[in-house]
C-alpha cells in the first residue's frame, strides 16, 4: 500500500454505523445549558439590562452579561500566533460586547440546567441600547464622518494594501495606439460554510484548568485564544477534538469556545455545553467576504494583455476575523494567474461595517479574486472578438512562474494539460462554433475558467507541524498528529505516509482521531490545503527517525549493521536481498521487554516548512439557460486540476466533487441575505439554497499528476482548490448562450429573469 | 410530564419514561444512547437526524416521541449483523468513498435503507429525489449516489434470483 | 425539548374535539412539520398540543359510491402520491404533494396540515383549488362541508374553528372525470423548498380535442391565499385551442393575480412566472388531453 493508493477511509467504518463520537456524542448528560443572548440591533451601545423577569425561571442558573466579562480584547482568526507585535492579529472582540457592531452580536448569556429554562430566560431579558444607523455597506463605511464601529480604527478601515507589477503606471500604458480598454466592476455575495455539524462545545474544570471540548479545525489555536480571551496563562487550557462534522473555514476561527470556557469558571467549574443552532450558525458565526472589484484593463489587438488597474473592497463585517489576509490573498491570483505585459496596479481595503463578521471559508479569498479575473479574461477575449480559451493560454501563468513579492515558485505546472484535457473533454472548439447566433427559449453554451493555488501559508506566516509515532509491543504504531482530520480524510492519508517511510503496513498503524493539546503535538491546524503538506513533511521527518531507531535496535539483535537493513511489510529485511531477517513484532517485543536492553521506540519531530509551490487547474461546463424562467442547467461539467502526485486517488476525487458542489451553491443561489436593519432574513436551510442532490449534476472530475518536487510526497494543495473555479466558468457559459455578462453573485433566477428584460430577451410584463 | 412510552427499537423491546416535550431525536440520543442520530438543525431540513418509524424515513427531530407509542424504530446502531459485520449498503458507502465528514452519513444510510427496501430499481435521478431531504456539504452526494446505485442494483438482482428460484420450486 | 405545556394524543376524532373543548387554548398538531417549526422559534411556547397524527380513521384514502374521492386529513404526503385511487384518478395531486420539502417530510406532512395552516404557499392547495375541493369539518356541534374557494380567510387564516378538525378533503367526480392535469412548482432549488410561484392547470378538451370545455387554473403566491383565474378560465371555455388564445389567457390571468414583493421574489418575477408556468402547464395539459396547440 503507502502513497497513491485508494485506501479505504481509516475512519469510514465508525462512521457508516455511527460510532464515531462528535461533541454531541461526549457530551455529559448533567451538563448546564448555556445560551448566548444576541443584540436585536445592528449597530449602538448596550446601556443597561433588566434581568429581573429572566432570573426568576426556574432552572436558570446564571446570567453573565458585557459588564461583567474580564476587560480583555483578543483576536479570533485561525492563524499561527507572531510574536512580533505588528504582524499579531487584530483583537478587537470581548467576550461579550457592550458596543453592539451586527445584528445578533453577543451581549449576554444564561447558563440553565436545561434548554427551555435557557431559552426562556433569554427571551425575556430586556435590553435598553443607544442605537445608531446601521452601516450596511463598504461605501457607507468609509464616508466621510461615518460612524466609528471600533475606536483603534476611527476610518472603519481593517487593512488597506497595495502592489504593482510592472513598470509605469495604467494611465501611461493605455497611451499606446490600437488598445482596447475596459472598464468592470464584478461584485460577489456572503455565503456560508454549511457544515452540517453546528459549531459545539463544552467546557468543565479539572485540577485547576479548564477543559474545552469542541468541534474546531484548530484546537491549538482554540487554546491560545481562550488563554488570551480569559487572560489566563496558556497552559492552564486544555482543548480537545474529536471527530468533526465538517468545518470548511468557519471552525478555523475561534468562535464561542472562549465564551463556554468562562461560563464554566462561572458556574464553579461545573459542566457547561455551548452549541449552536443553524439559525445562529449562519447569522452569528463567519462568512465568506463579499467583495467589489473595480477594475480597468487594456488588451492589445493580437491579445496581449498590456495593463490592469483594479481597486477591491471587501465587507469584514463587524470584527476583524482573518480581516484583511482574505482581500489581500485574492489580490494576488491577479498577478499569478495572468501576466499584464506593462502593468498591473492593485489596491485592496478591508472595511468594517454591521454586516456579519466575515473570516476564511474555503480557498480563502480566491474563488472572490478569481471570479473578477476569470470574468474579465472572458470580457477582454469579447472586446477583441478572441477565443477566451486562447486569450487564457496567452496570457497565463507560465511554467517556473515566480511570484515578485513571496517569491512562491510554481515548482510543478500542469496549468494547460489542465486546459487541454478540459477543452477536449467539454468539445470546446466545436460547440463554441456551435452555440454561435441561438434563437429560443432555451440556448446553450460552454465557458471555463482557470485558477492557481498556492499551498499552505509560507511565507506570509510560519509553518510548522509535528507527529509522533510509539511502536507498540506487537510491531504496530500509534500515529499521533497535531494536524486535524475534518473530513477531508488527513488521518487516512497520513497513515499512508506512515506506511510509505517506515515500511509498517497500514492495517498497523493506529492513527489518534482525536486531538488533544495535552496529548498530541503541536500544529497549527486545518487550513490552506496545508496538512498534506506541511503536516506530511512532519510525517516523512518521525517515520524516518522511527524507522532509523527500529533498524539501530534491529543491529542490536541481529549484530549486523543498521544501513545494510530496512523494513518492508512489517517485516525487518537485508537491504540488498529483501531476505527477512526478523519480524517487526518480534523486536518490539524484546524492545519493551528486554532484561538487558530496554527501549521503547518512539519518534517525534517537528518539521518547519520553509517552502511553498502552486496548485492550479481549470473548470469547463457546458450550461443551458431556460430564458423565461432564468434557470441554469448544468449540462456536463469537469473540475482539471493539477495538484502533484495523488496520495489517493479516490479521497482526491471525492475531495474534488464537495468543492464542485460548493462552487455550484455559491454561483447559482446562495447568498446570506438580510434587511435594512442589517437583520438577517435566510438564516436556515430551507432560505438558504444549498444544492441538494437534485440540484447537482453528474461531477467530472480529472487529474494532471505531475511530482511537485517540493511536496513530502510529490504532493501539493488540494483542499481548496475545487471550489474556485465554477461561479466565472458559469457565469462565461452563460454569456457565451446569451451574449449577456452578469458581473454579480449568485447567478439566481430571478437576477436572470430581470437582466433578460432588460435585455429584450424577455418581453416585459404588459407588452404582450 | 413524563410518559411511559414503548417501542421496538433496533429489534428490541423499550419501555422508556419521556418528557412529553421530547423529541424522537432527543429521546434516541439522550435516553436510550442511540448517538448515530445526528442533530443538524432541529427543523427537517438537512436530514441528519432520519430514522425509520414502522419502515418509513422521517427527521426524528420534528417528530414527538409520544407519538412513537407502539411503533418500530431503526436506527443505524441497527443495521449491523449479529457478528458486527456492516450491512451492504454501509459496505458500499465505504467502498464507494461515500464518507467524509461522516455527520450527514447515518441519516443518508437510513433513507438508503428504505429506499433498498422497496425491491424495485431506480435510476440515478430517481435516487436523487429519494435522497433529496438530506443535505451534505463534503461530498456533491457523488459518491453517496453511486454507492446508492450499486446496492439498488444488487439488491433487485438478489430479490429477482430469489423470485426465480421461487418460481422454479 | 420543545417548549410546549402539554400534549396529548388523541386516538379518536370525538376525543380529539373533546380535548379542544376543554382547552379553548389548545391547539391541533398533525404531522407536525410546521407546528413543531412555529413552536421552536419561541413564537407558540408554552402552548397545549392535541396530536391527531395517530387517529386511525383520518388515515387513508377512499372513493365513494358517486365517485367522490375522500382523502382522509391525516393521510402523509407519500402515502397520497403512492395511492392507486389517487395515481388513476387525479395524478396531479399526487404529483403536486410529491413536491413537499423532502422524502422525510412526506413522510411526515399530512395534506390536513398544509390546508390548515392557511399558507398561499402550500404544494396542495393550488391543486385542490382547481380540483374543487370540499373540505370536512368536524367540531362539537357536528360536521359541515366547506368548498375550497371558501376555506382561506386571509394569509395564515382559514374558516376552521379551534375545536373544529379537518377531516377529510373530498373530490367529486364531475371535478375530476375528463380533465388532464398539471402542477409547477417553481423554486430556487429542485427539492426542500417553498414555492416561489405554484401553478396548477386543469384542462377539458371537447370530445374532438379541438376546444376547450372547461379549463381551471389555480395559482399559490400570486396572492395572499391560494386562488383560481375564474375570468380567464370562464373566457376560454368553447374557445378552440390555440397560441393566440394561450395569449388571452395569459393577459386575463396577468389582470386576476396580484403576487407581492418580498425579499423571496419581487412581483416583477413572480409575475414573469405567473405567466411563464401557465402557459408550460397548459400546452402539457392539452397535449396530455390529446390536443395540440399549434394545430
Amino acid at each position: 500500500m503507502g502513497i497513491g493508493t485508494s485506501l479505504i477511509r481509516v475512519d469510514a467504518v465508525e462512521k457508516v454505523t455511527g460510532t464515531a463520537k462528535y461533541v454531541g456524542d461526549l457530551e455529559p448528560k448533567d451538563a448546564l445549558v448555556a445560551k448566548v443572548v444576541h443584540s436585536t440591533i445592528a449597530n449602538g451601545v448596550v446601556k443597561s439590562f433588566d434581568l429581573e423577569e429572566a432570573l426568576k425561571v426556574p432552572g436558570v442558573v446564571k446570567i453573565v452579561t458585557c459588564f461583567d466579562v474580564p476587560d480583555y480584547q483578543f483576536p479570533t482568526p485561525g492563524h499561527p500566533w507572531s510574536t512580533e507585535k505588528a504582524h499579531q492579529d487584530i483583537a478587537d472582540r470581548k467576550l461579550l460586547n457592550q458596543r453592539v457592531r451586527v445584528y445578533g452580536d453577543d451581549i449576554a448569556a444564561v447558563v440553565a440546567e436545561n434548554e427551555i429554562a435557557a431559552n426562556r430566560a433569554v427571551r425575556l431579558i430586556k435590553v435598553e441600547y443607544e442605537e445608531h444607523e446601521p452601516i450596511l455597506c463598504v461605501e457607507q463605511a468609509m464616508k466621510e464622518g461615518a460612524d466609528i464601529l471600533h475606536e483603534e480604527r476611527p476610518d472603519n478601515i481593517v487593512g488597506h494594501s497595495s502592489f504593482q507589477v510592472g513598470e509605469g503606471t495604467y494611465e501611461e500604458a493605455i497611451k499606446e495606439e490600437g488598445l482596447v480598454t475596459l472598464e468592470k466592476e464584478y461584485e460577489t455575495q456572503p455565503v456560508q460554510h454549511c457544515h452540517i455539524e453546528v459549531p459545539h462545545s463544552f467546557a468543565y474544570m479539572e485540577k485547576g484548568r479548564i477543559v474545552v471540548v469542541s468541534s474546531t479545525q484548530i484546537p491549538h489555536i482554540v487554546r491560545r485564544v481562550i488563554g488570551q480571551a480569559l487572560g489566563i496563562p496558556w497552559g492552564k487550557v486544555r482543548v480537545i477534538k474529536p471527530y468533526i462534522g465538517g468545518g470548511f473555514g468557519n471552525k478555523q476561527d475561534v468562535l464561542y469556545e472562549p465564551l463556554n470556557a468562562f461560563l464554566c469558571t462561572q458556574v464553579g467549574g461545573r459542566c457547561v455545553k455551548l452549541e449552536l443552532t443553524r439559525e445562529e450558525t449562519l447569522a452569528c458565526t463567519r462568512t465568506r467576504h463579499a467583495i467589489k472589484y473595480k477594475i480597468k484593463a487594456a488588451v492589445r489587438k493580437d491579445g496581449t494583455l498590456v495593463a490592469r488597474t483594479f481597486k477591491a473592497y471587501s465587507n469584514q463585517g463587524a470584527y476583524a476575523s482573518h480581516g484583511h489576509a482574505i482581500v489581500a490573498n485574492g489580490a494576488n491570483i491577479f498577478k499569478q494567474m495572468y501576466r499584464d505585459e506593462k502593468v498591473l496596479e492593485s489596491e485592496s481595503f478591508t472595511v468594517y461595517t454591521n454586516c456579519i463578521t466575515a473570516g476564511a471559508m474555503r480557498a480563502y479569498g480566491i474563488p472572490q479574486g478569481a471570479f473578477a479575473t476569470e470574468c474579465l479574461a472572458d470580457d477582454l477575449a469579447y472586446a477583441i472578438g478572441m477565443d477566451p480559451l486562447e486569450f487564457r493560454l496567452k496570457n497565463c501563468m507560465q511554467a517556473g512562474y515566480v511570484d515578485p513579492h513571496t517569491k512562491i515558485t510554481c515548482h510543478s505546472y500542469g496549468l494547460q494539460e489542465c486546459i487541454k484535457i478540459g477543452r477536449e473533454h467539454i468539445k470546446w472548439d466545436e460547440k463554441r462554433e456551435r452555440y454561435k447566433n441561438q434563437t429560443g427559449s432555451k440556448r446553450r453554451g460552454v465557458g471555463m475558467a482557470i485558477f492557481c493555488y498556492k499551498t499552505g501559508v509560507y511565507p506570509i506566516s510560519l509553518e510548522t507541524a509535528s507527529c509522533r509515532m510509539i511502536l507498540n509491543q506487537d510491531g504496530s504504531i500509534q500515529l499521533q498528529m497535531g494536524a486535524t482530520e475534518i473530513g477531508q480524510g488527513a488521518d487516512t492519508v497520513f497513515t499512508q505516509m506512515a506506511s510509505e517511510v517506515t515500511g509498517i503496513t497500514e492495517d498497523n498503524i493506529h492513527i489518534l482521531t482525536v486531538q488533544d493539546t495535552d496529548i498530541t503535538p503541536f500544529d497549527t491546524g486545518a487550513y490552506a490545503s496545508r496538512q498534506s503538506y506541511v503536516s506530511g513533511m512532519a510525517v516523512k521527518k518521525t517515520g524516518k527517525i522511527l524507522k532509523n531507531k527500529i533498524l539501530a535496535y534491529a543491529e542490536y539483535m541481529l549484530q549486523k549493521k543498521a544501513d545494510t537493513m530496512d523494513v518492508k511489510q512489517n517485516q525487518i529485511v537485508d537491504k540488498d536481498t529483501n531476505e527477512i531477517l526478523l519480524s517487526l513484532g518480534e523486536l518490539a517485543e524484546e524492545a519493551f521487554y528486554s532484561l538487558e536492553h530496554c527501549e521503547h521506540i518512539t519518534a517525534e519531530a517537528t518539521s518547519q516548512c520553509k517552502n511553498n509551490t502552486f496548485a492550479t487547474g481549470a473548470c469547463f461546463v457546458e450550461v443551458e439557460v431556460d430564458i423565461p424562467y432564468g434557470t441554469v442547467e448544468i449540462i456536463d461539467i469537469i473540475n482539471v486540476h493539477d495538484s502533484g502526485k495523488l496520495l489517493n486517488p479516490k479521497l482526491a476525487q471525492a475531495q474534488v466533487h464537495g468543492g464542485m458542489s460548493m462552487g455550484l451553491g455559491y454561483t447559482l443561489g446562495e447568498e446570506l441575505l438580510y434587511d435594512k436593519i442589517g437583520r438577517p432574513l435566510n438564516n436556515n436551510l430551507l432560505d438558504y439554497k444549498m444544492p441538494t442532490a437534485m440540484d447537482t449534476p453528474k461531477l467530472n472530475t480529472a487529474f494532471v499528476e505531475l511530482e511537485d518536487p517540493t511536496g513530502p510526497f510529490g504532493n501539493k494543495a488540494l483542499g481548496e482548490p475545487p471550489a474556485i473555479p465554477q461561479a466565472p466558468a458559469i457565469r462565461n457559459a452563460i454569456l457565451h448562450a446569451t451574449g449577456v455578462a452578469f458581473d454579480t453573485l449568485p447567478l439566481n433566477p430571478e437576477k436572470l429573469v430581470l437582466e433578460f428584460m432588460e435585455h429584450g430577451l424577455i418581453k416585459g410584463k404588459g407588452e404582450n | 410530564m413524563f410518559k411511559i412510552i414503548h417501542m421496538v427499537v433496533n429489534g428490541k423491546e423499550v419501555e422508556v419514561p419521556v418528557d412529553e416535550r421530547e423529541s424522537l431525536l432527543e429521546t434516541l440520543r439522550n435516553r436510550l444512547g442511540l448517538t448515530s442520530v445526528k442533530k443538524g438543525c432541529e427543523v427537517g431540513e438537512c436530514g441528519a437526524c432520519t430514522v425509520l418509524v414502522d419502515g418509513e424515513a422521517i427527521d426524528s427531530c420534528i417528530y414527538m416521541t409520544v407519538c412513537a407509542e407502539g411503533k418500530h424504530i431503526l436506527t443505524t446502531e441497527g443495521l449491523k449483523g449479529p457478528n458486527g459485520e456492516l450491512s451492504p449498503i454501509q459496505k458500499a458507502f465505504v467502498e464507494e468513498a461515500a464518507v467524509q465528514c461522516g455527520f450527514c452519513t447515518p441519516g443518508l444510510i437510513m433513507s438508503a435503507v428504505e429506499i433498498v427496501g422497496t425491491g424495485k430499481r431506480y435510476n440515478r435521478e430517481e435516487l436523487k429525489k429519494l435522497i433529496s431531504g438530506h443535505l451534505c456539504r463534503c461530498t456533491g452526494y457523488e459518491n453517496i449516489l453511486n454507492a446508492m446505485e450499486r446496492i439498488v442494483e444488487e439488491t433487485y438482482q438478489v430479490t429477482q434470483r430469489n423470485f426465480a428460484e421461487e418460481k422454479n420450486c | 425539548m420543545y417548549d410546549i405545556e402539554s400534549v396529548i394524543v388523541a386516538s379518536t376524532v370525538d376525543e380529539a374535539i373533546e380535548e379542544l373543548v376543554k382547552n379553548p387554548k389548545a391547539e391541533v398538531i398533525s404531522g407536525g412539520t410546521d407546528v413543531l417549526i412555529k413552536i421552536r422559534e419561541g413564537k407558540m411556547a408554552g402552548c397545549h398540543l392535541v396530536n391527531i397524527s395517530n387517529i386511525p380513521e383520518l388515515k387513508g384514502i377512499e372513493m365513494d359510491s358517486d365517485g367522490t374521492i375522500i382523502i382522509k386529513a391525516a393521510t402523509v404526503f407519500s402515502h397520497i402520491t403512492n395511492d392507486d385511487i389517487i395515481k388513476q384518478y387525479i395524478p396531479n395531486l399526487g404529483d403536486a404533494v410529491d413536491q413537499v420539502g423532502g422524502p422525510q417530510i412526506r413522510n411526515m406532512g399530512t395534506i390536513g396540515g398544509n390546508v390548515c395552516n392557511g399558507v398561499t404557499s402550500a404544494d396542495s392547495a393550488s391543486t385542490l383549488c382547481v380540483l374543487d375541493a370540499k373540505m370536512e369539518l368536524k367540531g362539537p356541534e357536528g360536521t359541515r362541508i366547506i368548498p375550497i374557494t371558501e376555506w382561506y380567510q386571509g394569509a395564515g387564516k382559514t374558516v376552521r374553528k379551534q375545536n373544529e378538525i379537518l377531516t377529510a378533503i373530498r373530490i367529486e367526480k364531475e371535478n375530476y372525470e375528463g380533465y388532464h392535469g398539471r402542477y409547477i412548482k417553481y423554486g430556487k432549488r429542485k427539492a426542500m423548498e417553498i414555492a416561489t410561484l405554484g401553478c396548477s392547470v386543469m384542462t377539458k378538451l371537447t370530445p374532438d380535442k379541438k376546444a376547450i370545455e372547461k379549463l381551471k387554473i389555480g395559482y399559490g403566491v400570486a396572492g395572499p391565499v391560494p386562488m383560481r383565474c375564474v375570468e380567464a378560465e370562464q373566457m376560454a371555455r368553447g374557445k378552440t385551442v390555440s397560441r393566440e388564445l394561450l395569449d388571452c389567457i395569459c393577459e386575463n390571468v396577468l389582470k386576476e393575480v396580484h403576487p407581492r414583493s418580498s425579499w423571496r421574489a419581487s412581483k416583477e418575477f413572480r409575475l414573469q412566472l405567473v405567466e411563464e408556468m401557465l402557459r408550460r402547464a397548459f400546452e402539457e395539459t392539452v397535449i396530455a388531453g390529446g390536443g395540440n396547440i399549434d394545430v
